[in-house]
């Protein structure tokens, strides 16, 4: 395999249902605080959701909120805040050498509801559909939204890759750095799958949709009386940048990004495969030159549902089984499924792990399924470590795409 | 409606579509969008306001009779009479 340039994380911003930025975030995973709520949406009626209350105004105009998307809006906010951590001054960049790369898990969902909806009001009269659908639809809008508020000339797209693509985008910009095609990346993942109604009644449908009367607790990975997903909103997006641009400019290195995998289960359209799962999680360790005995923290990707925590605890027995050090925590448990943005939001929970040594827990386990008992599964209350060095991120979705980014504490060197 | 409700209208629109715009010293006979930042697709907002609205139906080739207040008030006089004045829609 070539050698390609090693890339580092200088810049993290997000928002999630339990914080909007990445201090906030970090203190309600220790504390156990859940952003899990009560949520009302058209056609469904009440449900529970993670909902973010970010300041949208923090970048753009009432305007320009207006005319864009929410995972526009999530998109910029994450971005600006990124680049802010990152001590990015855009007016000294050349913007046309830097990427803009946004995984999502679905998109136009809640604009093309919205329109139905509204054109239903006249009796589907075309003279009422908004000339603002196409624009707010197309697949690269939120990438495009923040090419456009940050005056971003570079390649600026999303990539879609269901629930895996928070890891997706950030694996993409890592490679067009690494390719040279950009100095600067901008990527992760973002979701504003909370505003359409389809994906709670299609969960609902596959009888994968959680409920609980408690919206808290709605949202169990591995506990017996788990009963589904909940859907949320969110983004996180990274500044990526090369080791040795980083180190030139002095940036503060927050981790170093060592080792990913993409692969398919080829096998089904919804069902997981613990196979290729396993499979993919290896190679992610190939990939970086480690055993599994070297991850401190698995971040797993469990969303709730019976068969798919099933699979997945099957699948990190087979790899982890053997490694006292590794331990395996959830941060659906605190904040649902926040669909394209889960996977970079959920890494980025973790990063702090490598200065405070704590890992934060998965809530909500009441009673342990016995089929998804694994090593040093971190439960209920947050584990302080000694050191932790690897943090693996998983993040799987339909059409069997599975995902592992591995991370490394930045060593100074 | 009379000029002055149908300028209310407008601008009430306007607000609605730009709402980070100051309205309140918007002359009647120079053109909106050398007054404020409204672009084509802020226009197409504003005859899709109208339509919901007022049920006024304004066809392509008389966009530019929107040009201004003045030109509003000439051209939607006609198509608003007897129609109710709807603002902060």
């Amino acid at each position: 395999m070539p050698e390609f340039p090693r890339i580092v994380i200088t810049g993290v911003g997000l928002t999630s249902p339990n914080g909007n930025d990445l201090a906030t975030y970090r203190s309600n995973l220790l504390k156990g605080v859940s952003g899990v709520r009560k949520w009302t949406i058209r056609h469904v009626g009440e449900t529970n959701a993670g909902v973010c209350d970010f300041d949208a105004l923090r970048y753009q105009k009432r305007k320009e909120l207006r005319r864009g998307t929410r995972a526009g809006s999530i998109s910029i906010f994450c971005a600006g805040d990124a680049l802010a951590d990152a001590g990015i001054d855009l007016a000294t960049r050349n913007r046309s050498r830097i990427g803009i790369y946004i995984g999502t898990t679905e998109h136009g969902n809640v604009e093309t509801e919205n329109q139905i909806h509204e054109v239903a009001q006249y009796d589907y009269d075309l003279a009422y559909w908004s000339h603002h659908h196409n624009p707010r639809t197309v697949a690269n809008n939120p990438a495009g939204e923040v090419a456009l508020t940050f005056g971003v000339t570079g390649p600026a797209y999303c990539v879609g890759a269901a629930c895996a693509a928070g890891n997706v985008g950030l694996i993409h910009g890592m490679q067009m750095l690494q390719l040279g095609e950009v100095d600067l990346a901008i990527a992760g993942g973002v979701s504003e799958s909370i505003h359409t109604f389809g994906i709670f009644a299609s969960f609902k449908a596959q009888g994968a949709l959680a409920s609980h009367e408690d919206p808290t607790k709605a949202s169990r990975p591995f506990d017996k009386g788990r009963n589904g997903i909940v859907v949320s909103e969110g983004g996180c997006l990274y500044v990526l940048e090369r080791l040795e641009d980083a180190q030139r400019r002095g940036a503060r290195i927050v981790a170093e990004v060592v080792g990913h995998c993409i692969n398919s289960d080829a096998a089904d359209f919804v069902l997981p495969l613990a196979e290729r799962q396993n499979e993919c999680m290896r190679g992610a360790l190939a990939r970086a030159g480690i055993a599994p005995s070297e991850v401190d923290i698995v971040s797993s990707h469990a969303t709730a549902t019976p068969m798919g925590d099933q699979q997945e605890c099957e699948a990190v027995r087979a790899v982890f089984g053997d490694s006292a050090r590794t331990h395996v925590n959830n941060t659906k448990s605190f904040i649902g499924h926040c669909m394209g943005a889960a996977g970079s939001l959920e890494l980025a929970g973790n990063l702090p792990s490598f200065d405070d040594g704590w890992v934060h827990a998965t809530i909500n386990v009441d009673d342990l399924d016995p089929a998804c008992e694994v090593r040093n599964l971190v439960m209920n209350a947050p584990r302080r470590l000694e050191r932790v060095d690897h943090v693996l991120n998983l993040s799987f979705g339909m059409l069997g795409i599975n995902s592992a980014v591995l991370v490394r504490r930045w060593r100074g060197s | 409606m009379n000029r002055e409700e149908i300028i209310l209208a407008i601008k009430d629109i306007i607000q609605t579509i730009a709402p980070d715009e100051d309205l309140s010293d918007l002359k009647t006979d120079v053109r909106l969008r050398d007054q404020i930042e409204l672009d084509s697709m802020d226009f197409l907002d504003i005859v899709m306001e109208l339509r919901k609205r007022y049920g006024v139906q304004v066809p392509e080739e008389d966009y530019k009779e929107l040009a201004t207040l003045d030109g509003c008030v000439a051209y939607l006089a006609p198509h608003m009479q007897g129609k109710t004045l709807k603002v902060g829609v």
